[in-house]
């Protein structure tokens, strides 16, 4: 493969791993390449020092505080950061409100919440998923009614990413039930802090807490809050749905991840398994193919063209290697997947392993990615959409 | 023609394990047993020695009855219950190794203690290196006759840490993968230099890494230096009863994700009329059912004298029943969605124990190796 850069791109891919070296937190990094759990802080801290540097959120529009950067500068960004193993994005702020303020919302809410998300000091969470509107989110029953210069909101969400970190939460509620399902939605931004929110954990397969219930009752939120038009939610949440931002499909980290299963593939003395070996050297093929394929985007893009129907399948394939890797990594560590040691992936935690330093978090990976071909509309529904919109089916 | 009919013993055994699954083992009494400090109920085990499940696979002069048939009788319900007291660790490994290498007064005292249900055993076998293979053991024992003292560190000692007796493999002669000169001891955990570390384990169970210092055995198990033949027989039986363990699981993965694909609905429908998700569901179906051919018609050969029958007969069921496992555990959590990704919601918990019986007693690869050396 090659790939060529201009000096000016060299000289910018120099300076953000100068920037990784210099002002990331070691240990968040190394909880990333670990595969540990990761604090509010790491998340937080690590935005923080970005939006110093103006790299917060790169893929906003200038006006709003986003970069100028060509397609090629968003690649080398994505590669570096990833191959580095920073904190990822919460993408709950920066990827999926904020476009919708700065697209749908007034002056007034740009002005309210687009410099909180910037800065990194406002945590958004997302209240799209009930527990009986999942795949078909269009069913949601979560209700406002309005009340003077307020909506009244009874109902509850579910599935509800870190909520327990959140400030402030976007809402799909139901204001008529009247026409279509999808008509009578309304968007609407919710402090956490209101009376009558209570957020309730849901503790996933591996231990860990991760995703929540939260509960409205009676919850009072001001018309100012809304975003649009009344009943016109479902128009927005599509966008929102729609929004492709320039994403590697975590490529940089399934790279990361193949270089830990070829460490702990040594330590397990597989390197002369030749069964093992044509398994990540299949896994490495999957890898530079999704790779390719983003590549090939990216070159379009940067003619100017139109980047063609690849982004369609590019959550399934990276959600399917994502699996498929930690699934490997179950089987290069083989019976020491077994020992289960929450604490061990806590700050602070040094008590002799159970087996390997590497295995604790096997196996728990294993179980919690199992989530990633389920959420943000599942792999079955994204075939749907490909199958309707891509193949005219 | 070959009978696959259960004899009435075996129906009986069956009934009854399915009736214990059935009225005392629900998954709330499971959870709460695996949350207990020894990770399982003391009384559910007393209820197994009345109802004579310890003394399956166990020699007739001691009171035993059944072998391979019966102990995947019971494994497979033990898999519907997701039952977590340790019947793999005492009975099938451990009590099973010292049938086959004890003396006389060894498998009375020791096996004797098993079925009354008195004393729980676990082997100790695998270490930090080993992996699947049966002859890897680095920890040592020197001495003679009676007197022996033992160094080293056995790993993932499945329920190791309520043992009453340790049954530990050590090398007496030999380097580290030779198959001669291994032996095998019996050993108090509470002796002076034994430390048992137990923790919980990814399915929900308990095991424990052991190690010993200067570990006065309290006697040798069988002839010195010719204990892997032994290990490799209750290898291949542990294999062997796992896989029928993982047809329980798989059946109740199966049952649960159908009824929730004819009662979940979703854009207007129940989510089960969907044609892509009926498919999904049928390989699941077929899954389990070749694994239970495959097992029912090869389960008896556990049993064989002919080393490589059994071997064989071992091999192929663990790669059918690992791969059914993986697309049935992997599937049924897909199907079902985010409700499936719960600690609360049990189909989480069998799709955890597929996971892991995949990694045990030799995984895929390991398998399919020695069936392609088998049939060379």
């Amino acid at each position: 493969m090659q790939i060529t850069y201009t000096p000016q791109e060299d000289a910018f891919r120099a300076e953000v791993r100068a920037f990784i070296e210099a002002e990331c937190d070691p240990a968040a990094r190394e909880r990333v390449q670990k595969g540990l759990a990761l604090k509010k802080e790491d998340y937080v801290n690590w935005h923080k020092k970005l939006a110093t540097k103006g790299w917060a959120v790169p893929h906003w529009p200038v006006e709003h505080g986003g970069c100028d950067w060509t397609p090629v500068q968003h690649f080398i960004f994505e590669e570096e950061t990833g191959n580095a193993g920073t904190p990822p994005g919460v993408p709950f702020g920066p990827e999926m409100v904020a476009p919708v303020v700065w697209s749908f919302g007034n002056d007034e809410q740009k002005k309210k919440y687009l410099p909180g998300i910037l800065s990194g000091e406002v945590w958004w969470a997302q209240g799209y998923s009930e527990p009986n509107a999942g795949s078909d989110l269009a069913s949601l029953k979560t209700k406002a009614v309005l009340d003077g210069d307020e909506y009244v909101v009874n109902g509850g969400k579910t599935w509800t990413t870190l909520a327990q970190y959140a400030d402030w939460i976007f809402l799909l509620v139901r204001t008529d039930s009247s026409g279509k399902r999808q008509e009578g939605i309304t968007f609407l931004l919710v402090d956490m802090n209101s009376p009558g929110i209570t957020v309730h954990p849901i503790i996933t397969m591996e231990g860990g807490h991760e995703v929540n219930q939260v509960i409205f009752d009676e919850v009072r939120v001001p018309v100012a809050n809304r975003i649009g038009e009344q009943d016109k939610g479902w128009t927005y949440a599509k966008f929102l749905l729609g929004y492709e931002r320039f994403n590697m499909a975590g490529i940089p980290s399934a790279k990361r991840q193949v270089r830990r299963l070829k460490a702990i593939a040594e330590d397990q003395g597989l390197t002369n398994d030749i069964r093992f070996r044509t398994k990540m050297a299949d896994a490495e093929i999957q890898i530079i193919t999704l790779e390719s394929t983003m590549l090939k985007m990216l070159a379009a893009q940067a003619a100017g063209k139109d980047p063609g129907p690849e982004a369609s399948y590019i959550k399934i394939r990276g959600t399917e290697i994502d699996q498929m890797m930690t699934e490997l990594t179950m089987e290069a560590v083989g019976p020491y997947v077994m020992p289960f040691s929450l604490k061990a992936s806590e700050e602070g935690w040094n008590e002799e392993p159970l087996g390997p330093e590497y295995a604790a978090p096997v196996a728990p990976t294993y179980f919690n990615t199992r989530k990633v071909t389920i959420y943000g509309g599942s792999n079955e529904i994204q075939k749907n959409i490909i199958a309707k919109h891509v193949l005219g089916l | 023609m070959l009978d696959l009919e259960l004899s009435e013993e075996q129906q009986l055994l069956q009934d009854s394990a399915n009736r214990f699954i059935e009225r005392e083992y629900d998954f709330a009494d499971r959870r709460k047993a695996a949350n207990l400090e020894e990770g399982f109920r003391r009384s559910a085990w007393k209820t197994f020695a009345d109802l004579g499940w310890l003394a399956v696979g166990m020699p007739e002069d001691q009171g035993g009855f059944g072998s391979a048939r019966e102990t995947a009788v019971l494994m497979e319900a033990m898999g519907r219950g997701l039952v977590v007291e340790p019947y793999l660790a005492t009975v099938v490994m451990a009590g099973k190794t010292v049938a086959l290498a004890g003396n006389d007064a060894q498998k009375d005292e020791l096996l004797g203690a098993v079925i009354s249900g008195d004393m729980l055993m676990s082997l100790a076998h695998g270490e930090l290196k080993s992996r699947y293979t049966i002859s890897h053991v680095e920890t040592r024992a020197e001495g003679s006759g009676d007197s022996w003292v033992l160094n080293g560190h056995k790993g993932v000692v499945l329920n190791g840490d309520t043992a009453g007796r340790l049954i530990v493999s050590a090398r007496t002669s030999g380097a580290t993968q030779d198959e001669d000169g291994i032996s095998l001891f019996v050993v108090d955990p509470k002796a002076d230099g034994v430390t048992v570390r137990g923790y919980p384990t990814n399915d929900g169970g308990r095991a424990a890494e052991v190690k010993m210092e200067n570990v006065k055995a309290l006697a040798i198990l069988g002839d010195e230096g010719k204990a892997y033949p032994v290990l490799e027989e209750v290898m291949d039986r542990a294999a062997a009863a796992i896989c029928a363990e993982s047809l329980g699981l798989m059946a109740v993965l199966n049952d649960m994700t159908t009824e929730y694909a004819k009662t979940r609905e979703q854009f207007g429908q129940a989510i089960g009329k969907f044609q892509i998700l009926q498919h999904r569901m049928v390989d699941m179906f077929v899954a389990l059912e070749e694994s239970r051919s495959l097992t029912a018609v090869y389960m008896a050969d556990v049993d064989s004298s002919d080393r490589d029958e059994r071997r064989y007969a071992v091999s192929a069921m663990k790669v059918q029943c690992d791969k059914a496992g993986r697309s049935v555990g992997q599937e049924a959590v897909q199907l079902h969605g985010g409700i499936a990704m719960t600690d609360d919601y049990s189909a989480s918990h069998y799709f955890k124990r597929l996971s892991v019986i995949a990694r045990l007693f030799g995984d895929s690869d390991w398998h399919l190796e020695r069936f392609a050396d088998l049939t060379r």
